[in-house]
């Protein structure tokens, strides 16, 4: 199967790679995935004062279109708010890197660390979590 | 100099052989005739080509020219030997024994003849990728006809005991089968010392053309006989039908006869290669042999580097060609049924490359892929997870992972 020149570009150059401090209340930390299942994310955020993104990072273990969905999501997440950040949608994804309808999965992971991400700042801050991620199988 | 991408998936195919394809070549053209055409010169050029490549496979396995039957593969093959003697000897009984680590062709095969009405007992194989004797000897019945057990696994290259399974089938009365298909040509293979009934093998895995195999049929002690899959003008002793492919089986039996004659020499050169490639990587930290290291074609290496994905590592060591136990393209996001038959956990399987040398692989090209592999290896670790967390003293087996 041939990658688009996005997810070749992303798995080559990924951006932001690398961990923030987890035990920080302002970062927000999101694992999602199963070795078993061939693919695991984590990404994490890290919010300001103002409710905006300064810094995501992310670690993948997964093909190539896990690794470019996820360093994707950072590169979007940085700059947003919180709440614009929910409203990332996985068929975004699935549109800039061009992926085909096997690797759909890869984005919806993405989408999923995402949320995951933020619900762990969420609850670190005393707010409610959001109601149940995207599910998939 | 190197050419890249590198190709080291001789187990899916080999690049077919110069002498091959010189051998070949007039067959297309000048002596297109057909080998059932027995009342002209073009016929017998075409027949006498065939009969020589008789000979040519015959001396590599040592059976019988009159022994071969010609198909269009190893899949073929398979298929017509399962399901031929199932229909045979329909009246002898309706259980095949054979192995969770087959082939497809021959598991599916064996699915098919489930559907009518046949009994399969599919033999489990120890960490090694090795069948036990005991078991096999105990699941024989006295409605068993045939067990169908591999010479050589082609996704981690374990060699089964076929002495033994040949000695044992014979002592019950019941036939044996193998599919030769990544070991003939590779390492000896004798019908007789083995005591093989049937063997399949193809020619597109030892530097011959595609579409082209063979099917070893016993012709004494015992007579075996196959019932034919395909209807038509009863070539091929009437097991089966269908104009011969003289090109290819001119093919076939030149590149039998170049692994018959330089096996020696390519079989050490090719071992030494593929084992420098495997002690260097296996050097890498938390990097995994599959299958055993002792019963194993002399050309493959199945290694497991974890914490990686294989389909991201594959996408990371694109100058060289490989193949992984990762099936991440798959619907099913199953990884490989044989690793898992080895008992390796998903994420091993997942993290698996395969490495097949052929005697056109060259020292410097072992050299690149060792230093390409580890460096892939290297980074995709810089950005696992999984490997900062194995780096952490974390148990992943104590992590909540999310269902997916």
């Amino acid at each position: 199967m041939a990658y688009s020149d996005k997810v070749i570009d992303h798995y080559s150059n990924p951006r932001n790679v690398g961990t923030l401090d987890k035990s920080k209340a302002n970062v927000g930390t999101g694992l999602v995935g199963a070795p078993e299942c061939g693919d695991v994310m984590r990404l994490q955020i890290e919010v300001d004062e103002n409710q905006v993104i300064t810094d995501a990072k992310f670690k993948t273990f997964g093909c190539g279109s896990a690794i470019a969905s996820s360093s994707l999501a950072t590169e979007w997440l940085k700059g947003k708010t919180v709440d614009e950040a929910l409203s990332i949608d996985n068929m975004e994804i699935v549109e800039e890197l061009a992926l085909p309808p096997v690797k759909i999965h890869c984005s919806v992971l993405a989408e999923d660390a995402i949320k995951a991400a933020i619900n762990d700042y969420r609850v670190k801050n005393g707010l409610e979590p959001l109601v149940e991620a995207k599910s998939h199988h | 100099m190197l050419k890249f991408p590198i190709y080291l998936d001789n187990n899916a195919t080999t690049p077919m052989d110069p002498r091959v394809l010189e051998a070949m070549l007039p067959y297309f053209t000048n002596h297109f005739g057909n080998a059932a055409s027995r009342n002209h010169p073009f016929g017998w050029a075409a027949e006498e080509a065939v009969d020589y490549a008789r000979e040519q496979i015959a001396a590599l396995i040592n059976c019988n020219p009159k022994e071969l039957i010609f198909t269009s593969g190893a899949t073929e093959s398979d298929n017509l030997a399962i399901k031929g003697v199932f229909e045979m000897y329909a009246s002898k009984g309706n259980h095949i024994i054979t192995a969770t680590t087959e082939h497809k062709a021959v598991l599916d095969t064996c699915k098919h003849i489930e559907k009518l009405g046949g009994q399969v007992t599919y033999l489990q194989v120890n960490s090694e990728g090795l069948i036990n004797l005991e078991e096999l000897e105990a699941a024989i019945t006295d409605k068993t006809i045939l067990i169908s057990i591999m010479y050589g696994n082609n996704e981690v290259g374990v060699i089964q005991p076929i002495k033994e399974i040949g000695r044992i089938a014979k002592k019950h009365g019941v036939l044996f089968f193998t599919d030769g298909t990544q070991a003939v040509g590779k390492i000896p293979v004798d019908v007789e010392a083995d005591g093989i009934d049937l063997m399949a093998f193809s020619g597109h895995k030892m530097y011959g053309p595609k579409g082209v195999g063979a099917l070893y049929v016993r012709r004494k002690n015992p007579r075996v006989k196959v019932t034919a899959q395909m209807d038509g003008g009863g070539h091929e002793r009437g097991m089966r039908s269908g104009t011969l492919n003289v090109p290819g089986i001119v093919g076939l039996g030149k590149a039998a006869e170049i692994c018959r004659t330089d096996m020696e020499s390519d079989t050490a050169r090719i071992k030494a290669m593929r084992d420098r490639l495997e002690n260097e990587l296996l050097q890498i930290e938390e990097s995994y042999l599959n299958g055993s290291k002792e019963h194993r074609l002399p050309h493959v290496s199945n290694i497991s580097f974890k914490y990686v994905e294989g389909e991201g590592l594959m996408m990371g060591v694109k100058d060289i060609a490989v193949s992984s136990g990762s099936a991440c393209t798959s619907a099913s996001l199953e990884p490989s049924y044989v690793l898992k038959a080895l008992g390796l956990n998903d994420d091993l399987a997942h993290s698996s490359l395969r490495f097949g040398l052929s005697r056109f692989t060259t020292e410097e090209e072992v050299d690149f892929a060792i230093s390409h592999v580890k460096e892939a290896v290297a980074k995709l670790r810089e950005l696992s997870p999984l490997w900062e967390m194995f780096k952490e003293g974390i148990d992943l087996n104590t992590v909540e992972w999310t269902e997916h």
